[in-house]
């Protein structure tokens, strides 16, 4: 664990988003690390979206795929478990994490199992479900290369798509050295292949194969995965079982609606056409056939979700296919990384989901801390309007606790009673033209006994000083007026 | 139950009173940009594949198993795993019958428990056929089955795939309505678009992550 530096990722809220920001802000490493990655990233999606009328019009028809498939959800989700259950992939159902966590291990526990290994799955990440299976003597372990890097260090992925970003390959080669006993080496090749040497064994021992889902869809009965190495479907067709989890709103309507969403995933995430794998299970292992799992379960997961979707702001943060772009091209994001957040998802999207999975008075500095520059507006891949439903859960966050209708788990966790006040006096201030014109005489006449500390402003900058006469005054000085 | 009932009580109460949006899918926008000449097709693949690291051979249904004999002896293969039900594992087979000194042929006729640790230990290379492929993205379509299961394509090291060229269609969308694929889909279908990699570390690109390490498709002319 030489050379890196630990930012407590796990529990929210101790210590606070700021504090961790802070300390981010301070890992010159680190710093570096995400730039290069960020820009990288940019560049590539830019390449492979050439064309901004291709662009923007298949971003409008991806947000109007995920609308229509919401604007029905409830229908969809019990059509595709008749579906799934038609074609023998057993359907299940969570609230919560805690609910998702024990239909997995009642299954492993059904099977006698204690070897998982998992492709990559946010939602398990969710779950904690690493730690938890732990806890009852059932290992589950990454088998992507970044998710497998950062377990073995203890930490959490620090962006969705690229989990290890993060670390350098110096990092990752003095982490396998240290915890595999490999000879130390920055050759990522030779990283690569030491992880396929370990993780191939695991993939043959493994009870139980662990994955999320990209989509599910309704029309046939079918998940589709996609992914890069070949651990999704490792995970998916050796293992005698296959349990998949992911959260209930990323069912689509019919088939042919993977066509452009699955071009706007891959492009938007790496700057690729598309995955080295696209997988898509429809079944388990039919009586007749030599390979695959003779079981597939699929946990579909609440988790704060149906919250999002009682608001039709909010809703649209249900969009979300998971590409990553948001944050690879946010300016907060790309400085204090992922860890800072403190949550599963960080980024732009992270800020505008956590709230429902958490609650805001576990992520009461999460809308703030954003530049509101719109980047991420632009370039979501479904449109989501991230810009707005930050400004929109920033209002959620100050109303009144008791205010109703009570949307939001948590609303209210930074409302101030001084604050409203202060915001009250001041729109009475600006809407009276005799209070306001009273106000300003007085402010320009005493300018040198107005305060000089004005809160956290005034930490790095002077504070305002009012001008010795107002713009009012100035202009009907200019205009003649007050010889009139 | 309940939790199943308690989520969708609660997402029928959002929905209530409202209209579902109506489906204004645009076929054109999935089709024309990504449309091809004909004899650009296998062009266009062979660049995208190519840039991704896959070895691409332009050959015929007669020479192709002399070709593969030919790559096994190159890359030092010892042994290639075949599918013997179908009509390109019986061509393969009927081609290496007699001859002396090829690499071993085994075929994967029983369960995958019968025979785990020699398919990840023993198993150097495998040949599969394709549905077809897909032009935009450079990408193979796959449909196992009980002739040819899924893990021919994921676990040995080396993947050969034949395709035929008149299989190769200019996108997802046009491929998975000429097969109907909304009206009954397999246990597993894959689209594959190279050998297996990563960026993970640095984003620096490797190849060989945990699925074959190269790819070698063989494109077959037909006339």
């Amino acid at each position: 664990m030489t050379q890196m530096t630990r930012i407590p990722v796990l529990e929210l809220p101790t210590p606070s988003f700021k504090t961790r920001a802070r300390q981010a802000l301070n890992d010159e490493q680190l710093r570096r690390n995400f730039r290069v990655a960020m820009d990288s990233l940019m560049t590539k999606r830019l390449a492979i979206m050439s064309d901004p009328d291709e662009r923007e019009r298949l971003r409008e028809m991806g947000n109007h795929i995920r609308a229509r498939a919401l604007s029905k959800l409830p229908d969809l989700l019990e059509k595709l478990e008749a579906n799934l259950t038609r074609n023998g992939i057993q359907v299940h159902w969570a609230e919560t994490v805690d609910e998702a966590n024990a239909i997995v291990q009642s299954i492993a526990e059904a099977h006698k199992a204690k070897h998982l290994i998992k492709g990559k799955s946010m939602v398990s990440e969710e779950m904690n479900m690493n730690h938890v299976l732990e806890k009852q003597g059932i290992e589950c372990l990454e088998s992507d290369m970044g998710e497998y890097i950062i377990q073995l260090a203890g930490q959490k992925p620090s962006h969705i798509i690229m989990p290890a970003i993060h670390m350098n390959a110096a990092q990752v080669a003095s982490l396998f050295s240290d915890t595999l006993g490999t000879e130390y080496t920055t050759d990522v090749d030779e990283l690569i292949q030491t992880g396929r040497h370990v993780l191939r064994q695991k993939f043959f021992e493994a009870d139980i194969g662990i994955s999320g889902v990209n989509f599910a869809v309704a029309e046939t009965g079918t998940l589709l995965l996609v992914e890069n190495e070949g651990n999704g479907r490792m995970s998916t067709s050796v293992p005698p079982v296959h349990i998949a989890v992911t959260g209930i709103e990323k069912v689509v309507e019919n088939l042919r609606d993977v066509v452009p969403l699955l071009s706007l995933l891959t492009r938007s995430a790496l700057g690729q056409p598309i995955t080295t794998y696209v997988n898509m299970i429809s079944s388990p292992r039919k009586s007749h056939e030599l390979d695959g799992p003779q079981e597939v379960h699929l946990v579909l997961l609440d988790n704060g979700r149906s919250q999002a979707f009682a608001d039709g702001e909010l809703r649209q943060t249900l969009n979300c296919i998971r590409c990553g772009a948001c944050m690879n091209h946010c300016p907060v994001y790309t400085r204090i990384g992922g860890h800072a957040y403190g949550t599963v998802y960080p980024g732009p999207i992270g800020k505008i989901i956590s709230p429902h999975l958490l609650g805001l008075e576990n992520t009461p500095d999460h809308p703030s801390a954003s530049s509101l520059c719109g980047a991420c507006g632009e370039v979501c891949p479904v449109k989501i309007p991230i810009p707005s439903v930050l400004r929109r859960l920033r209002e959620e966050n100050v109303k009144p606790p008791e205010a109703t209708p009570h949307l939001l788990r948590g609303q209210g966790s930074k409302y101030s009673s001084r604050e409203r006040l202060a915001w009250k006096s001041w729109r009475k201030l600006y809407t009276s033209p005799t209070l306001y014109k009273s106000f300003t005489y007085i402010a320009t006449r005493l300018r040198n006994v107005t305060p000089r500390n004005v809160g956290p402003w005034s930490k790095h900058h002077a504070a305002p000083k009012p001008a010795s006469r107002s713009l009012h005054e100035l202009a009907r000085e200019h205009l003649g007026e007050d010889k009139a | 139950m309940n939790a199943r009932n308690n989520i969708l009580d609660k997402l029928r109460k959002s929905v209530a009173g409202s209209t579902p949006i109506n489906d204004n899918y645009d076929i054109s926008l999935v089709t024309k940009p990504w449309s091809y000449a004909p004899e650009e097709r296998i062009n266009r693949l062979r660049t995208l594949m190519e840039a991704v690291h896959t070895e691409i051979h332009i050959t015929t249904q007669k020479n192709w198993p002399p070709l593969v004999e030919q790559l096994l002896h190159d890359k030092q293969i010892p042994s290639l795993l075949i599918a013997p039900n179908t009509p390109h594992g019986r061509q393969l087979e009927a081609y290496w019958n007699g001859k002396a000194e090829l690499p071993s042929l085994k075929a994967y006729d029983r369960p995958i428990e019968q025979w785990k640790a020699d398919l990840f230990n023993e198993t150097p290379a495998s040949l599969t056929g394709t549905l077809g492929a897909i032009t935009a993205t450079g990408s193979l379509v796959l449909w196992p089955d009980q002739h040819e299961p899924r893990l021919m394509s994921l676990v040995p090291p080396l993947h050969i795939a034949l395709l035929h060229a008149s299989k190769i269609e200019d996108n997802f969308y046009t491929f998975h309505e000429k097969y109907k694929w909304r009206e009954g889909m397999p246990t597993n279908a894959l689209l594959i678009s190279g050998p297996s990699k990563t960026a993970d570390i640095e984003q620096v690109l490797a190849y060989g992550a945990h699925g074959p390490k190269d790819l070698v498709v063989l494109i077959i002319k037909d006339a």
